[in-house]
């Protein structure tokens, strides 16, 4: 479980992280949204080591964050920022193979051999993994960062907007993908998300945070409501249920 | 063409023209005398390659970009007002001028001790962005330029010249003790780089996915610019400034190789370095017969390749 306890951040002056309080367990989706510039992404760096924060603490398994070892860290915990470049070519695999890093340190095993190629089939990437990344599409592209971070193979996988610049096909395919990560291998997955639907059918617990606080927490039910949404993106909403999943409307 | 059999076309190249450099116009008579002179010379063309290469290797690496060596960090300007105050202080017939340990030691330390300063208050103050580092180094490079110059006026004459010989690379006056007192110390740097090969790979990815896989970004980002300022200041202070070497052959490596494996790319960057160096040395010789020096003709090149990647915007 990670806990995130009293966290405050501030650049430049401005709060953009205040009196955080929130845990993720194992085995949900955990989506993070809101309006712009609420703080969603410096939660997710600040929770990943990324950010240092300015007070508070982040406990993972039990263990304040300050005190892991970089490297022990990196076997239980993995996260993906929203844009990756790359100052250098490589493969879809060669990129897959660097998630074995903190496993192995570079010399790869059997092991870190069949975990990769787990995470390829997994992915549905076979008919890639030989290409050079910089041939390949934004969704392609982002399928092999989240390969890399599945072959990690880590209790906790924080990805910072994952849809992000992606078609609808491909959107679906990297959620559907994510669900399964936490449902069926029981990761705990967090994703910083702008696309409320997209949380609302594929997370099991939401968090909406405005100016730099949580503003509500729950589980899609919960946060998934007009007054609700209305408040948190100061814009009207209406909420319909098709299907047994909470959709909005907001055009 | 395989990147085994790249290495192995560089190896052979290398051996073509250091056995040129060494043994040409050689006669059972006079190869003694010849030897004793040529050997230190391709020996120190041979160690500064190999340094100017890793260094500015790994450099690139860790401050992503293809464009920096460690020149940027104001290297070269330091080394020039070093040898500009010491004749400025002392006198071009002092002790620490003439005696090449005093003026080897002085200069590598300086510019070791000046780069972990640079680096204590960069990385002590807790912000992370190199490219601060690299601003800070530009400025830094400048100041220390102009303040050679200002000293360079007020030289006498007579002194001045003496300087002036320091300013260029040479590999020809270099003294043979002091090549082999930079053998271990370069040895041992470039073993260490090696050692950090592995997580330099990881390092492609940019710093957040290197923290995530393990990689202490702000540890390792540290000894790596210590050893490439190690490095390079010892390349600096045994032959003088060799402006674009690096520059050049960091980035002929990277359109050369196909592999992001640093243990590689350090290899074939080493030697790409050193044959570029070994064939410089011999057009200097043997076409333009001594009439420029070495350091023109990688400068002149280095300056051609640096504004074509300008032109075709590969900064990055």
């Amino acid at each position: 479980m990670i806990k995130v306890e009293n966290i405050n951040k501030q650049y430049a002056g401005k709060l953009v992280a205040s009196n955080i309080n929130v845990a993720f367990e194992k085995g949900k989706v955990t989506s993070i949204i809101g309006p712009n510039g609420a703080g969603k992404s410096t939660l997710l760096s600040i929770m990943s080591r990324l950010l240092n924060k300015d007070s508070g603490n982040v406990y993972v398994d039990g263990t304040e964050l300050e005190k892991w070892a970089t490297n022990t860290l990196a076997k239980r915990l993995a996260v993906l920022k929203q844009s990756n470049n790359l100052n250098m070519r490589f493969t879809v695999k060669e990129l897959i193979a660097f998630g074995r890093f903190p496993h192995s340190q570079g010399k790869l095993t059997d092991t870190d051999h069949q975990v990769i190629q787990h995470a390829i089939e997994y992915l549905d990437l076979v008919a890639i993994q030989d290409k050079y990344l910089d041939n390949l599409s934004g969704g392609q592209k982002q399928l092999a960062f989240i390969a890399m971070v599945m072959a990690q193979d880590t209790d906790y996988v924080l990805l910072d907007e994952p849809l992000n610049n992606l078609d609808i096909k491909h959107s679906l395919q990297i959620m559907k993908n994510i669900r399964r990560l936490a449902h069926e291998m029981n990761k705990a997955v967090v994703i910083v998300i702008h696309d409320i639907n997209f949380a609302s059918c594929y997370s099991d617990n939401i968090i909406a945070m405005k100016n730099g606080e949580i503003a509500i927490a729950g589980n899609v039910d919960q946060v998934i409501q007009a007054s609700v949404l209305e408040s948190v993106y100061d814009t009207p909403f209406k909420v319909v249920t098709l299907d047994n999943q909470h959709v909005c409307v907001y055009y | 063409m395989t990147d085994k059999s790249k290495l192995f076309l560089l190896l052979i190249l290398i051996i073509g023209f250091a056995v040129f450099l060494l043994g040409h116009g050689l006669t059972m008579d006079n190869y003694q005398y010849f030897l004793s002179k040529r050997t230190p010379k391709v020996l120190a063309m041979i160690l500064a390659s190999v340094a100017i290469a890793l260094s500015s290797f790994a450099f690139q690496t860790i401050t992503h970009n293809r464009i920096l060596t460690p020149s940027i960090m104001g290297f070269d300007a330091l080394y020039l007002l070093i040898q500009v105050s010491i004749v400025f202080v002392a006198g071009s017939l002092s002790v620490v001028a003439l005696n090449p340990y005093i003026n080897f030691s002085i200069s590598a330390f300086i510019m070791v001790g000046f780069s972990t300063l640079l680096f204590h208050f960069y990385f002590g103050s807790g912000r992370r962005n190199i490219i601060v580092l690299l601003l800070v180094g530009v400025v830094l490079s400048q100041l220390l330029f102009n303040m050679a110059n200002m000293l360079v006026m007020m030289l006498d004459p007579n002194e001045y010249a003496a300087v002036q010989a320091n300013m260029f690379a040479s590999f020809g006056k270099v003294s043979k003790p002091l090549i082999y007192l930079c053998i271990p110390i370069i040895l041992l740097a470039a073993i260490a780089l090696f050692k950090h090969a592995n997580v330099l790979n990881v390092l492609w990815l940019e710093n957040d996915n290197a923290t995530s896989l393990g990689v202490d970004v702000p540890i390792v980002t540290k000894r790596i610019l210590l050893l490439s300022a190690l490095l390079i200041a010892v390349s600096t202070a045994l032959v003088g400034p060799v402006l674009f070497l690096g520059l050049l052959v960091t980035n002929l490596t990277r359109e050369w190789f196909n592999t992001y494996q640093h243990k590689t790319l350090f290899i074939g960057c080493s030697l790409i370095s050193m044959l570029a160096l070994l064939s410089g040395q011999v057009i200097v010789e043997h076409v333009f017969a001594l009439q420029t020096t070495l350091s023109v003709v990688i400068n002149f090149i280095g300056g051609l390749y640096f504004l074509r990647m300008l032109l075709k915007n590969q900064i990055v």
